[in-house]
């Protein structure tokens, strides 16, 4: 009876065998994803996770015609975890791309694996000024921006208001420190006052908050990404110092924080390249259809890991799934011409994008909720300033 | 004297022997493991084992044998890396310079540490350490120069002429092989020296040895900066090793991994550090692909090895220990 | 290119526009403006925040005195009962709908938490080495961690308060104070009466008392050791999570709130006298107050000697070391704290 039974069985066994093999013949498109999952800045990562996977879902989950795998990993805003990870994600994982990178420092510490390894890597957030300039790299893209732009765009928009008189706050890493040198190259005012805290676990800023009041400047001026930005923008009106010195921020107040902040971010005006209302239709795609999806709208962090998506696809369609064609995916790479949810931009040759800049503003929906909203252009086709340090061409 | 692989008295091998030497072999061959499976992140983590075992075998010189737990050990690590970190982003890229510099530093503040907290005992002792180690991180997080908070990438490791190119892996991880049995060894010679008995004695009942005669404040003092230097060396190598260094290597939860390591090996063992970070390193990369949430097991089991097991890992191999 | 709404009085538009080419620099030039404006208000303020911090930290402190005193347990995994103390109650807070309820609450689980932990697993490292107890309650603290972002997930909470404690109140002409702040003082200080009326003045608090001195002496004369250790244990778990809740509004509840905060209870500790309540509560204020009023002056402090970027990164530096240095200072003075409380 048995004996009977375990011919059948070894046939089937036989046959999945070759089947199985000529599946793992097929080639998986293999990303890393390095983001933060935990702590108070968890919703970034996750927003990113989610436009992420929206993207391949718009794609059929297959980029340039190859399926995709992706594996996530948490780098804990720190440094050294970040370089950790991804050199798991090369060593390990042995993926093909490399996508992510919120914070500048983590961005920093994973250049040399990356570039070393040649792992072509897609930045969806930070902006470390080095990256534009002496440390550019063939094998690296941004989709974000580089720190400078936006606050040099919030910087002129308070010219426009004549504010003479700036007091800035910021944490202490590299972008907080490229955030606050933006705002000064273009602000005309006097400096009355510049507060590095310590980051990213001082989310207390009441000491600094002292010190902006006793300098009665005619404004302040803060960077406070994620989970910071809320607590500083609460402990700003408890201080009671809304209606007293306004507010202007860059990113800090932003589609994950404006439904905790409600009523207090209104009023408070910040710069973008992206916001959800940009008329494009790629865009109105994207925000419809995450809305739809995961019952909130997207923010800037996912605008630029969702255009990370149609940027990868872009370049493996171009080399028809030759993964080892890294010259002809860089070459498309640069053409940008993919369907960005910001509109079109085109890369500078030091593959960061050269792109326009918008004010926002937070306001009230007639159903209560609450949404950022393009006020104005500030600048079309901005570059960033250390292209000329970036060699190549 | 106490055989450096334990055999037992007798002409029985003991498990300790057996478990020793297996270790030794399959650090031996781990490269070749490596290269086989096409797993580079296995010789990583391998590399990192064994620089980590060289720290926590500092730490337990001290800690097991001496009897001072230092909750400020990764200090040291710290120290090493920065200097190899701070020389290679001045220009200074030889090996013969920064790694004697590393070792040298290490050594220097051991002895200002040693010098002020062997004053005291117990668990104003263990507080001191800390309070030191997290001065130099508070200090290493306001070298602006040098990444502050941020981290500094080292981007050409130690050069050491045509003698040994460090960039190649396996070169590197064989070195690291070399150090780690060297200060084995090294260790194991200093312990079973008068020198070693002097300072184990100071550890069971202090009071006696002066008693006797001996001033124990130097012996423990000379011990304390020894430990001090090899931990330096391990950081000049962890260095190396991620291209990278920051503040957060000198973390009092780093230390507390070192400590960790050392009890979980076993503290009276020559071999139990390295059995201590190997378990604990091979263990959360092996929970944390399997699961999530490592530390749900991880934890427990630590709890389990404070609560239950004495002598460690070592002690569950071979039994009582005698001394 | 972008079909966008207008310009903002933008300078006429160039292929692209650069934004100035002024030259980076760490820090501004700000010239002596500051230093002229510093005033007593601003260090009443920073007194106040340094005293709000003393607090907390004392009734973190406490409890960890306590523990360390009568049961000479080094307690790593304190701070993740800080922690599970501000889980708790910005979970039941947003299921009552009510700050209040849900601190009452989230103290009385947290005490639950604490002996339940003290039964389970505590007890059995009282008799094993002080490594042993760091060993096993970092263990627990990785397992804290983990439980944590198990129930709670990785992204941490919000603890909200009500309306009327987020204004400010002019307490000082010109002086403006959050209201929030000020209830953290008032009610930690009441606290801290009533830890004083119980130690003092109650028959448990005797036997604390006496535990901290004799532990030994203690059992002897035939107390249920097993209970008071088990209360004490408790009650410290108690503070903990009280600690923890209040701080929450104002620093967000998220995974590993407690590592740094014990640190720093753990210098007061030893300031203060291990096993001295009273020890504490003079240390954590030194602490809170050297630590904020430290932090909030000494850059400008050093300004006077050093340059601008000089003295800002000294003194952020500098100011993170002070705690240790005067904590490295008692223990080669005074090693047994400024109030010890063991006469063994």
């Amino acid at each position: 009876m048995r004996r009977t039974a375990t011919i059948p069985v070894a046939v089937l066994a036989l046959c999945a065998g070759p089947a199985v093999a000529q599946q793992q013949a097929q080639q998986t498109l293999k990303i890393g994803f390095v983001s933060t999952f935990s702590g108070p800045v968890a919703a970034i990562g996750n927003d990113m996770k989610n436009a992420f996977e929206l993207g391949l879902d718009h794609h059929g989950r297959k980029l340039g015609g190859l399926p995709v795998e992706v594996v996530y990993e948490d780098d804990q805003i720190k440094p050294d975890v970040g370089v950790q990870k991804t050199q798991k994600l090369i060593e390990s994982d042995h993926v093909n791309f490399i996508v992510g990178y919120i914070w500048s420092n983590v961005m920093l510490a994973s250049l040399k694996p990356l570039v070393d390894s040649k792992t072509m890597t897609i930045d969806a957030n930070a902006g470390p000024s080095q990256l534009a300039g002496e440390l550019c790299s063939p094998y690296v893209f941004s989709t974000s921006w580089q720190n400078d732009q936006t606050p040099a765009a919030v910087g002129l928009y308070m010219n426009q208001k004549g504010v003479k008189t700036a007091f800035l706050m910021g944490p202490n890493y590299a972008a907080g420190k490229d955030m606050l040198a933006g705002v000064k190259t273009t602000f005309k005012g006097q400096i009355v006052g510049e507060e590095y805290t310590r980051w990213p676990d001082q989310l207390d800023f009441s000491a600094e908050l002292s010190k902006a009041r006793e300098a009665k400047p005619d404004a302040i001026f803060v960077f406070y990404p994620g989970g910071a930005g809320i607590q500083f923008v609460t402990q700003y009106v408890q201080a009671g110092l809304k209606g007293q010195i306004p507010l202007y921020t860059a990113f800090t107040i932003d589609d994950l924080s404006l439904p905790r902040l409600k009523d207090l971010a209104i009023g408070i005006p910040g710069a973008q390249e992206w916001v959800g209302d940009l008329p494009n239709a790629a865009n109105q795609k994207f925000v419809a259809d995450y809305k739809a999806k995961y019952g909130v709208p997207p923010s800037f962090y996912g605008a630029q890991s969702y255009d990370a998506v149609s940027l990868i696809d872009s370049a493996v369609t171009a080399v028809k799934g030759d993964l080892s064609d890294k010259e002809g995916m860089r070459k498309e790479m640069e053409k940008a011409e993919f369907k960005s949810v910001r509109g079109n931009f085109k890369f500078g040759n030091n593959h960061i994008p050269i792109q326009n800049f918008y004010l926002q503003d937070a306001v009230k929906n007639a159903d209560g909720s609450y949404a950022l909203h393009t006020v104005a252009t500030v600048v079309t086709d901005d570059q960033d300033r250390f292209h000329d340090r970036c060699p190549m061409k | 004297m106490k055989g450096l692989l334990e055999t037992s008295r007798g002409s029985r091998p003991s498990p300790r022997l057996a478990v020793n030497a297996g270790l030794l072999v399959i650090l031996a061959l781990a490269p070749l493991y490596a290269a086989l499976t096409g797993d580079p992140f296995a010789m990583t983590l391998f590399t990192r084992v064994l620089i980590l075992a060289l720290a926590a075998l500092s730490l337990n010189l001290i800690m097991g044998f001496g009897g001072m737990v230092s909750f400020g050990h990764a200090a040291y690590l710290g120290i090493g890396g920065y200097a190899v970190g701070i020389l290679a982003k001045e220009g200074i890229g030889s090996g013969f310079v920064q790694w004697p510099v590393a070792i040298a530093a290490a050594a220097l503040y051991a002895l200002v540490v040693g010098a002020l907290s062997l004053r005291t005992r117990g668990v104003y002792f263990i507080m001191i350490t800390l309070a030191f180690a997290q001065m130099t991180y508070y200090v290493a997080i306001g070298l602006d120069r040098y990444g502050g908070d941020d981290g500094l990438t080292i981007y050409q490791r130690s050069r050491f002429g045509s003698l040994l190119d460090l960039d190649n892996k396996i070169l590197f991880y064989y070195l690291c092989f070399a150090l780690l049995l060297a200060g084995i060894y090294l260790v194991w010679r200093l312990v079973n020296s008068r020198f070693g008995l002097v300072i184990q004695g100071a550890r069971s009942n202090e009071r006696r040895m002066r008693a006797i005669g001996f001033a124990t404040y130097r012996y423990k003092l000379v011990c304390f900066v020894i430990a001090g230097a090899m931990c330096g060396l391990a950081g000049a190598l962890l260095a190396n090793h991620t291209n990278f260094i920051s503040p957060a290597m000198m973390h009092w939860t780093r230390s507390g991994d070192l400590m960790i390591m050392a009890v979980l090996g076993g503290m009276q063992a020559m071999f139990g550090p390295l059995l201590g970070a190997m378990t604990l390193l091979l263990l959360e990369e092996s929970l944390s692909r399997v699961t999530d949430y490592a530390n749900l097991v991880l934890g427990p089991l630590l709890l389990f090895v404070a609560i239950y097991v004495n002598g460690g890992i070592d002690g569950l191999i071979g039994g009582v220990r005698h001394g | 290119m972008q079909g966008a709404s207008l310009s903002v009085g933008a300078p006429s538009p160039q292929p692209s526009p650069r934004w100035g080419e002024g030259v980076r620099t760490s820090k501004p030039d700000r010239g002596d403006v500051r230093h002229d404006d510093k005033s007593m208000l601003y260090f009443i303020e920073q007194f106040l925040n340094g005293i709000q911090l003393g607090m907390l930290l004392f009734l973190l402190a406490a409890g960890l005195t306590l523990i360390f005193g009568i049961m000479d347990l080094v307690n790593l995994a304190h701070g993740s009962l800080y922690m599970i103390g501000a889980y708790f109650a910005a979970t039941f807070a947003e299921w009552t709908d009510s700050f209040v309820l849900g601190a009452i609450f989230a103290i009385v689980a947290t005490l639950a938490v604490g002996m339940a932990l003290e039964v389970i697993a505590m007890r059995r490292l009282y008799a094993r080495s002080h490594l042993d107890h760091v060993l096993g309650t970092f263990g627990l603290l990785l397992f804290f961690n983990e439980l944590v972002r198990l129930i709670w997930g990785p992204a941490g909470m919000t603890l909200s308060l009500p309306g009327e404690m987020l204004k400010a109140v002019e307490i000082l002409p010109g002086l403006f104070y959050p209201v929030y702040r000020l209830v953290i003082i008032a009610v930690t200080l009441a606290v801290a009466f009533l830890l004083y009326a119980l130690v003092m003045r109650t028959r448990l608090g005797m036997l604390i008392r006496a535990g901290a001195s004799n532990r030994e002496m203690v059992g002897a004369l035939g107390v249920n050791i097993k209970l008071l250790y088990t209360m004490v244990f408790g009650l410290g778990a108690a503070l903990a999570g009280f600690a923890g809740l209040m701080q929450a509004p104002i620093l967000t509840v998220q995974i590993g709130m407690g590592e740094n905060i014990l640190i720093l209870a753990f210098v007061v500790i030893i300031i203060g006298g291990i096993g001295s309540i009273r020890g504490a509560f003079v240390a954590a204020l030194l602490v809170g107050l050297v630590d904020t009023v430290g932090r909030a002056f000494l850059p400008d402090l050093l300004h006077v000697y050093l340059s601008e970027s000089a003295a800002a990164s000294l003194g952020r530096a500098l100011s993170s070391m002070m705690i240790y240095m005067v904590m490295a200072l008692v223990l080669i003075v005074r090693p047994e704290g400024l109030f010890p409380a063991a006469s063994k």
